[in-house]
């Protein structure tokens, strides 16, 4: 105590705010693992991990349904009358414009791959239905045509593409 | 938990006990001296129903919780097991879920008295705060429990209300991945939300402490919103306040048994009973009955964020309402005009809820966008201007003089107590 002087700061204030500052790190460090178990952990990360789709067997038309990191991925082997359709649409008229190329793979235009996600509030669309021969959601009506792209409802943007390439003409990886 | 004690005891044993924990003692100043003002309504017996309601949750939670099983391939089933091979688990299931609906119904009648009889005002402000900070947090924990069961309602619930988180700008997917454990909801998800369900009725347990403790520090708020001035305006709470509690509580057990015996399913839905798919989405997604109102403000609003930011606020708002009313006067039974515009807002309310279980399409829409903004305006115009304008009656002089109206004892009114 005779180090003590009214004025100015004494040693022992810098040791009290030192062990504090110590203090609280220790404390805020503790919280990163406490934090961070909670995000995705090891096994998910490797159950993600890309998968092969044969596409082979799927017959013009039909509309697979495939679970990429436990999401839906629609597969559509779209028919000429449906690349057409959704080749052939006034962009401007699309609340979220974008050509079809732009949502296919050069070359690929009959294979149509989407995340079967409403992005609305999160519901799974059926396939081959609504006003487009599109998808439609059954939860808030939301129609979304051949493309994937939303043309009436309340959802904001269109059906979201997941990373994937050709391995070869009749193979895609996913992810 | 009111001042000094005026505990003694009798036994030596609880004269020994008195001296190193004077629990009897704190219960004695708590729960039977303790002065009530003598005109409470049964509108005031809610309190205590939400306590007995927390014990019946938490208890048939327990229970059910040493049968069922936190997986995404066994919940379903473990929930059925309970139902048909667990000695009386459809008792205690159908009393939980059920129980669930009770709670609500409960902490809305007590929100809307609070409300009606401006008890929310200085100096129950901390009081009031409590209870919002209860509400949300028993949202929290009924939305978690419905998840449990693993049925399409329970998985689809889940991903529409953690779906919600998205619509932050930036941080929203990593923290919508960060909820589920996962890239979409699955096993981590259903783990964590029985932990945290099973961890939250204790924190609300907690709270609800700190709720009682303000009360008893601030006293009961009554229908005349005149603070007790003699001693002839309260009675002790035991016998007085604990048989009023007692009997419509007993009431309210009954409308609860109705429900469990006769109707157990009335108030779920039939989708719940069909085995989580990631696959397919239910046709029509809606929450439970008391989630409702939310439900359409959250839907009303055309851009996806500021539809939860308004789902937020609906709720965030009520914590800031002692201050948004501006009124000196209490109780709406001396305002007129604030009695009106109260009633117009239970509408409101119940128009929302309605509207939540319609189709989010046409007419439904345009309505519930009328009523959310009214909600708002409710809190951020009327209270804010009614203060300013309304003309007051005259408040009663005291709460006896109100009781008795010129010394005349009614009937139905309680004695004076007798002096100590």
């Amino acid at each position: 105590m005779t180090t003590m002087s009214s004025a100015g700061h004494t040693r022992r204030d810098f040791l009290y705010v030192a062990t504090g500052a110590v203090a609280a790190t220790g404390a805020a460090a503790t919280l990163i693992p406490l934090i961070a178990q909670m995000n995705p952990d090891a096994s998910t990360i490797a159950a993600g991990a890309p998968i092969e789709v044969d596409l082979g067997p799927i017959a013009e038309g039909q509309v697979i349904k495939v679970f990429w990191r436990g999401k839906p991925i629609f597969i559509n082997h779209r028919t000429k009358k449906q690349i057409e359709e959704a080749q052939n649409v006034n962009l401007a008229s699309l609340p979220d414009p974008q050509p079809d190329s732009a949502r296919v793979k050069e070359g690929h235009a009959q294979w149509q791959v989407l995340i079967g996600i409403c992005t609305h509030l999160g519901c799974i669309p059926i396939a081959h239905q609504g006003t487009y021969d599109g998808y439609f959601c059954p939860c808030h009506g939301s129609v979304y045509d051949t493309s994937g792209r939303i043309r009436s409802g309340p959802a904001p943007l269109n059906l979201l593409l997941p990373p994937y390439e050709f391995v070869s003409d009749t193979r895609i990886q996913i992810g | 938990m009111s001042g000094h004690s005026l505990y003694q005891p009798q036994s030596p044993f609880m004269k020994w006990m008195e001296r190193r924990l004077p629990i009897a003692g704190l219960i004695h100043s708590s729960f039977v001296v303790y002065p009530t003002p003598r005109n409470l309504n049964y509108w005031w017996t809610f309190g205590g129903i939400l306590t007995f309601m927390l014990g019946v949750q938490i208890i048939t939670g327990i229970v059910l919780a040493m049968h069922y099983t936190p997986h995404v391939d066994y919940a379903f089933n473990s929930v059925e097991h309970i139902m048909r091979d667990v000695n009386y688990g459809w008792l205690l299931r159908y009393l939980h879920a059920n129980g669930a609906a009770m709670f609500f119904l409960a902490a809305y009648v007590h929100m809307f008295r609070g409300m009606y009889y401006g008890s929310y005002k200085e100096p129950r402000e901390v009081l009031w705060i409590l209870g919002v900070i209860l509400l949300l947090l028993i949202i929290a924990t009924g939305f978690m429990g419905y998840v449990l069961p693993w049925g399409q309602m329970s998985f689809w619930a889940a991903t529409v209300i953690t779906n919600l988180f998205s619509a932050i700008p930036l941080v929203g997917e990593p923290i919508v991945s960060w909820l589920w454990g996962g890239y979409a909801v699955g096993n981590p998800t259903l783990n964590r939300f029985y932990s945290l369900h099973y961890l939250l009725p204790f924190v609300i347990a907690g709270v609800v402490v700190l709720h009682i403790w303000a009360l008893h520090v601030a006293g009961q708020n009554n229908p005349t919103g005149v603070e007790p001035r003699r001693d002839t305006d309260t009675v002790p709470f035991t016998p007085y306040a604990t048989i009023k509690d007692s009997f419509l509580m007993i009431v309210f057990c009954i409308l609860f048994a109705w429900f469990v015996f006769y109707m157990p399913n009335y108030l779920g839905h039939a989708d719940n009973y069909i085995p989580a798919n990631p696959a397919v989405t239910p046709t029509h997604i809606v929450p439970e009955w008391y989630y409702l109102p939310f439900y359409a403000i959250l839907r009303a609003i055309p851009n996806k964020l500021m539809g939860v930011v308004a789902l937020g606020a609906s709720i965030v708002i009520l914590a800031f309402l002692p201050w948004l009313d501006t009124s000196k006067v209490r109780s709406a039974r001396y305002r007129p005009l604030y009695r009106q515009f109260f009633w117009v807002f239970v509408v409101v309310c119940v128009g929302l809820g309605w509207l939540g279980s319609k189709p989010a399409e046409g007419g439904y829409v345009i309505a519930a966008r009328i009523l959310t903004l009214y909600y708002f305006a409710h809190f951020l115009i009327v209270l804010p201007l009614l203060g300013l304008f309304e003309k007051t009656k005259p408040l009663p002089n005291s709460i006896t003089e109100s009781v008795l109206h010129g010394d005349v004892p009614l009937g139905a009114s309680a004695p004076p107590p007798v002096k100590t």
